[in-house]
């Protein structure tokens, strides 16, 4: 299979002046083309992504009531990475008589993608960690997608390289210049840099450990994670007592966790569980024949090339996207969906003998009718995709994959053009990555469902341009998407002491699938519960046939 | 003004006239033989053009028989603005025209009729004011003396003073200045003069223009980053392709590296080409990726067996420039409009995307991996792609920078053939003085045992010196070395080490 190749490439043409010159000779082109630069930036873009006004509706259930019924053997209900999952593994057995029902224009979830002409650009998820010897599922995945190309000898599988993150992978900008890689390293002082490494051999210590039941102490699917208790207390408080409780005070490296836990669940050391914190580095195991085991799988449109993927098998029918569920019933036997068709505006009833909830939870109990539960959060997200018309300068570390500002308030950028194997990239696309995370989630939700597009853009460039101030006049376009609900963050308690419990993975018909009963959102968590919904509905569907 | 005054103006302005005419000529000629090479050819060209068009001009007079003054004037405004911004004119339309000799010839010959205009009707203009054979004997002799001025400025004062650019601007001005000047005593007050006033001050004010922005440009140009002289500089959407020349060797620059010296590319091209095809007897399919200047397809059109030859180089204005440009079409030999060749201007990664063609030889001649960017097209994913697009029995050579100064980053290159799946590697390398100890690796499938049959013309490989360059010297030798790939670009650290290192 071929990814969708070189962004920025020849067809699309440079769009920058071009300078024409001859030595020895004035021309007027250059001083035109010269002038040309300083002229006042403008650039066009807009707030995309999921209809406001449908979402409105449907929280407050003001929908028509449903005209016509259908029936189905199964239904899906979201289209993300965990339907998408549910629908493969049906239609690679067979089943013919599924319906997904995805709310937006699109499926894809979390992990949806655009594209325009420079190139294609995630608007959520982005990279996949190779797979550790636990995400046996996700494994076998790779190697159906032609990702995994085959074995060594030592049985280590080998990737298609062009899909493993190309070098140079993350810089940080820091002091004023980009240094390579993200653990910070200039201007520390001994005492700092003793910290930090004693921070990250901790974490290789934990990355090894088993806990008392012979489980790897973290692991991915989270469930496959030791049960060992002195290891669950972990979870008990948050990723900042731990630090000082250990004493891992260094300011350099407090903000460098910080930042990882926010690029992975949308909030900080303060707000997560400590378990969590330490899952983000003691978890990514897998190993490969041809990278070292911190690598990572990456697209041009990131996960977008996975949800791509998955839906391939599924014949086009059976995926209905547009369809807002706003009723679920179910009993033993069966269960009956109200569902909104957005083009058509018209709702209908559909009934099902099996019902795979892949939607966020909060949304399932809202449209099921069951109280908010308070230990749901789900802060919101901003992403802005930046599209350009040259490569901004930098000093220091050239451009790599990700790319990442000490102490921002945002998360960075990646580029999109990084995976690009066209030799000589110019335009590409930076996708601006900012969790909401300065208040509660409710706050700051209202808040930035109130933001207009020129705030979005102030704030990014606000922050983007400390590291390159010649960035405003570099971009043609920026579009903008706010993720309401981002991702679930794992709260102290929540991963192991509330999820077990109220997270259920099936009630009668319903069968549950969704990252956030992981209480960490990842297309690994994601892509097993899809599996596994699909399973275990098989498996009724044979018995009851 | 009286009558004196006047006729020595208008003398003067002959003579003003000549030396610029002749100024103009020689910027022609001397932009011509920078440009286009083989001076001989061009100088006498141009003065041929510019004569007969002197002639033409003459010729023309008789038919303007009213109002001589009135077209004298704006003759000589015309001529500032055409040879004034000419040299400029010829430097911009060098790169971006098919035919530069049409815009050439085109200028001169334009010039060239204005001048030869200018003389009949000044004769006509004072033949009431001075005698005949004074008339004639004056005019002639200010012209010849102008022509002698003209020459020994110009190679004495304008070209290491000015440049060829400034010159042509001053030289405009002055054409102008004479313009206005005599339009003060040919025409009389009024809206005709007034008019032709506006129009004289407002060239002033263009060429003065040209002349500043000219040596503000000349500031920032190569010009102080080559100690040769910049024939031709161009920023491609890919990157600045300079060429530049001293004496009779001539350099072209990517980006300020230098690719090639003519006075000893053969020894690189001969090398890159013939120690791998010479023992490809059965080799029909050539593949040259890079190598846009057309010299590996030189060496490789010497194989009467070779019917087809590709060439897949991104940037269009280097295929360009080197299937038009006389100077460079000597070198390449017109290999690049030759009718076994097909150029493509793609980037190669691109291209094998689709590509179905297959292969007896393929040679990898790309810039040195000195980034990120063009570090990826060393991969084992890259090379990968060359192999699956190889004949059975077929080859590849890669250019592989120096194993002298970069040794780990040559080594690496072989390592990362023989982790793409090539069974047989052939390292070698030889003496490029411009260059310095210089390598290539051959790599196949199966080991190349087909006697060496050099092609007959070569400069530097025989039967014997061949063989010689597979030894590699201690100081060179095989180093432990990663594997490059796409995910690790160890080539491009390797490759910034060691060039770091290496003072130049
Ligand atoms: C900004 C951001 C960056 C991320 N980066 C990464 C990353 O780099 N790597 C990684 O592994 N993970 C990342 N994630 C986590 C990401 O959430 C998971 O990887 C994965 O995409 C989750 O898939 P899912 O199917 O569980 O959930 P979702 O993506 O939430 O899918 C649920 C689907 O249900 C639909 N839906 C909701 N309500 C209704 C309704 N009423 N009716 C019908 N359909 C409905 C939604 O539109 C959606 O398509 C990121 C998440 C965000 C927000």
């Amino acid at each position: 299979m071929i990814p969708p190749l070189q962004p920025g490439s020849p067809t699309h043409g440079p769009r920058r002046t071009t300078r024409r010159e001859f030595l020895g000779a004035a021309t007027v082109g250059a001083a035109f083309g010269w002038a040309g630069c300083n002229a006042a930036p403008r650039f066009t873009g807009a707030i995309v992504g999921p209809d406001r006004a449908l979402g409105h509706r449907l929280r407050d259930r003001d929908l028509p009531p449903p005209e016509s019924s259908e029936r189905h053997d199964v239904v899906i209900l979201g289209g993300g990475i965990a339907g998408l999952a549910a629908a493969r593994s049906l239609a690679l057995r067979g089943l013919r008589d599924v319906v997904l029902l995805e709310l937006e224009p699109e499926t894809g979830g979390n992990s949806r993608s655009g594209i325009n002409a420079v190139s294609a650009h995630p608007w959520g998820a982005h990279y996949l960690p190779l797979p550790g010897a636990q995400a046996n599922e996700v494994r076998q995945l790779l190697a159906e997608l032609g990702v995994v190309t085959g074995f060594d000898a030592q049985a280590r599988p080998i990737y298609r390289e062009e899909y493993l993150c190309h070098d140079p992978a993350e810089r940080l900008f820091v002091h004023g210049r980009w240094q390579e890689g993200l653990i910070p390293q200039l201007g520390l002082d001994p005492g700092e840099r003793d910290q930090v490494s004693a921070f990250l051999q901790r974490m290789e210590a934990f990355r090894h450990q088993s806990g008392a039941d012979g489980r790897p102490a973290f692991a991915i699917p989270v469930d496959r994670s030791s049960q060992d208790p002195m290891l669950l207390d972990l979870d008990r408080i948050t990723m900042a007592r731990w630090m000082d409780r250990e004493g891992f005070q260094a300011a350099p490296l407090r903000r460098y966790v910080n930042y990882c836990c926010r690029d992975d669940f949308g909030a900080g050391i303060d707000r997560v569980s400590a378990w969590a914190g330490i899952h983000y580095f003691a978890a990514r195991s897998g190993v490969a024949a041809n990278a070292p085991t911190h690598s990572v799988l990456t697209w041009p449109e990131g996960n977008g090339w996975l949800a791509a993927r998955l839906r391939e098998p599924v014949p086009a029918g059976q995926i209905r996207s547009g369809h807002a569920v706003f009723g679920i019933r179910h009993d033993d036997r069966g269960a009956e969906i109200d569902v909104f068709d957005a083009a058509k505006n018209r709702s209908l009833r559909i009934e099902c003998r099996a019902l795979i909830a892949a939607i966020p939870r909060f949304v399932y109990r809202r449209v099921h009718g069951l109280p908010p539960d308070p230990h749901l959060h789900y802060p919101p997200w901003m992403v802005a995709n930046l599209t350009l018309d040259s490569r901004p300068e930098s000093r220091g570390m050239p451009l790599c994959w990700d790319n990442v500002i000490d102490g921002s308030d945002g998360l960075g950028y990646v580029d999109a053009g990084h995976q690009s194997l066209f030799p000589h990239p110019r335009r590409t696309v930076l996708t601006y990555y900012r969790p909401l995370d300065s208040a509660d989630p409710a706050t700051a939700r209202a808040e930035a469902l109130k933001a207009d597009w020129s705030h979005w853009c102030d704030l990014t460039l606000d922050d983007l341009s400390v590291a390159h101030p010649d960035l405003r006049r570099r971009i043609e376009h920026l579009d903008v998407q706010v993720w309401g609900h981002g991702m679930i963050a794992p709260a102290p308690g929540f991963i192991w002491g509330h999820r077990p419990a109220a997270l259920t993975q099936r009630e009668g018909v319903v069968y549950f699938a969704h990252s956030d009963m992981s209480g960490i959102s990842l297309f690994e968590e994601a892509y097993t519960r899809g599996l596994h919904a699909a399973d275990a509905v098989f498996q009724q569907l044979q018995t009851t046939a | 003004m009286n009558d004196r005054a006047s006729r020595l103006l208008l003398l003067g302005s002959v003579f003003v006239i000549a030396t610029c005419g002749l100024v103009y000529e020689l910027i022609a000629g001397t932009i011509a033989s920078y440009l286009l090479g083989d001076s001989v050819t061009q100088f006498s060209t141009v003065i041929g053009v510019y004569l007969s068009a002197m002639g033409a001009g003459s010729w023309l007079s008789k038919f303007i028989d009213r109002r001589e003054g009135w077209i004298f004037v704006q003759v000589q405004l015309l001529i500032g603005l055409v040879g004034g911004g000419s040299a400029a004119l010829l430097f911009l339309l060098f790169p971006v025209v098919s035919s530069f000799r049409v815009p050439l010839y085109g200028l001169i010959f334009l010039v060239g009729m204005l001048v030869g205009l200018e003389i009949p009707l000044l004769l006509r203009l004072l033949k009431d004011r001075i005698e005949f054979k004074d008339l004639v004997a004056r005019v002639f002799t200010f012209d010849y003396i102008g022509a002698l001025l003209a020459s020994l400025l110009f190679p004495l004062v304008l070209v290491p003073h000015l440049g060829l650019v400034r010159s042509s601007f001053l030289f405009g001005m002055l054409n102008v200045a004479v313009g206005l000047m005599s339009s003060r005593l040919l025409i009389p007050p009024g809206p005709q003069r007034r008019l032709l006033s506006v129009s004289g001050f407002l060239l002033l004010g263009g060429l003065l223009a040209g002349f500043i922005a000219s040596e503000r440009l000349m500031a920032w140009s190569e010009r102080s980053a080559y100690t040769d002289t910049v024939l031709y500089a161009k920023s491609s959407p890919y990157q600045r392709i300079v060429l530049t020349r001293n004496g009779a060797d001539l350099r072209l620059h990517l980006n300020g590296n230098l690719q090639f010296s003519a006075r000893d590319e053969y020894r690189y091209h001969e090398a890159l080409v013939h120690p791998g095809l010479a023992r490809l007897p059965e080799a029909r399919s050539v593949l040259v990726l890079g190598g846009g200047d057309g010299l590996a397809v030189r060496e490789i059109l010497r194989y009467p067996s070779v019917d087809r030859v590709t060439l897949v180089d991104l940037d269009g204005d280097m295929t360009r420039l080197f299937r038009t440009q006389p100077l460079l079409t000597r070198l390449n030999g017109d290999s690049l409009n030759h009718p076994k060749v097909s150029v493509v201007n793609a980037d190669a990664f691109t291209w094998y995307a689709t590509n179905r063609q297959r292969f007896d030889f393929v040679v990898a001649d790309f810039p040195d991996p000195s980034n990120f960017s063009l570090g990826k097209l060393y991969t084992t994913t890259f090379f990968q792609r060359v192999r699956s697009s190889l004949e059975p029995g077929g080859a590849l050579v890669v250019q592989c920078t120096s194993p002298y100064v970069a040794r780990k980053t040559f080594w690496c290159v072989n390592q990362t053939l023989r982790a793409s799946g090539f069974n047989r590697t052939a390292p070698y390398h030889l003496y490029v003085p411009s260059f310095g100890e210089w390598g290539f690796i051959l790599a196949s499938d199966q080991p190349m045992e087909a006697p060496l049959r050099l092609p007959t013309g070569l400069r530097y490989l025989t039967g014997t010196t061949a063989p010689s360059l597979f030894e590699f010297p201690p100081d060179m030798d095989a180093v432990p070395v990663e594997v490059h790939r796409l995910n690790n670009q160890m080539l491009v650290r390797y490759f910034e080490e060691e060039w770091a290192q290496y003072v130049h």
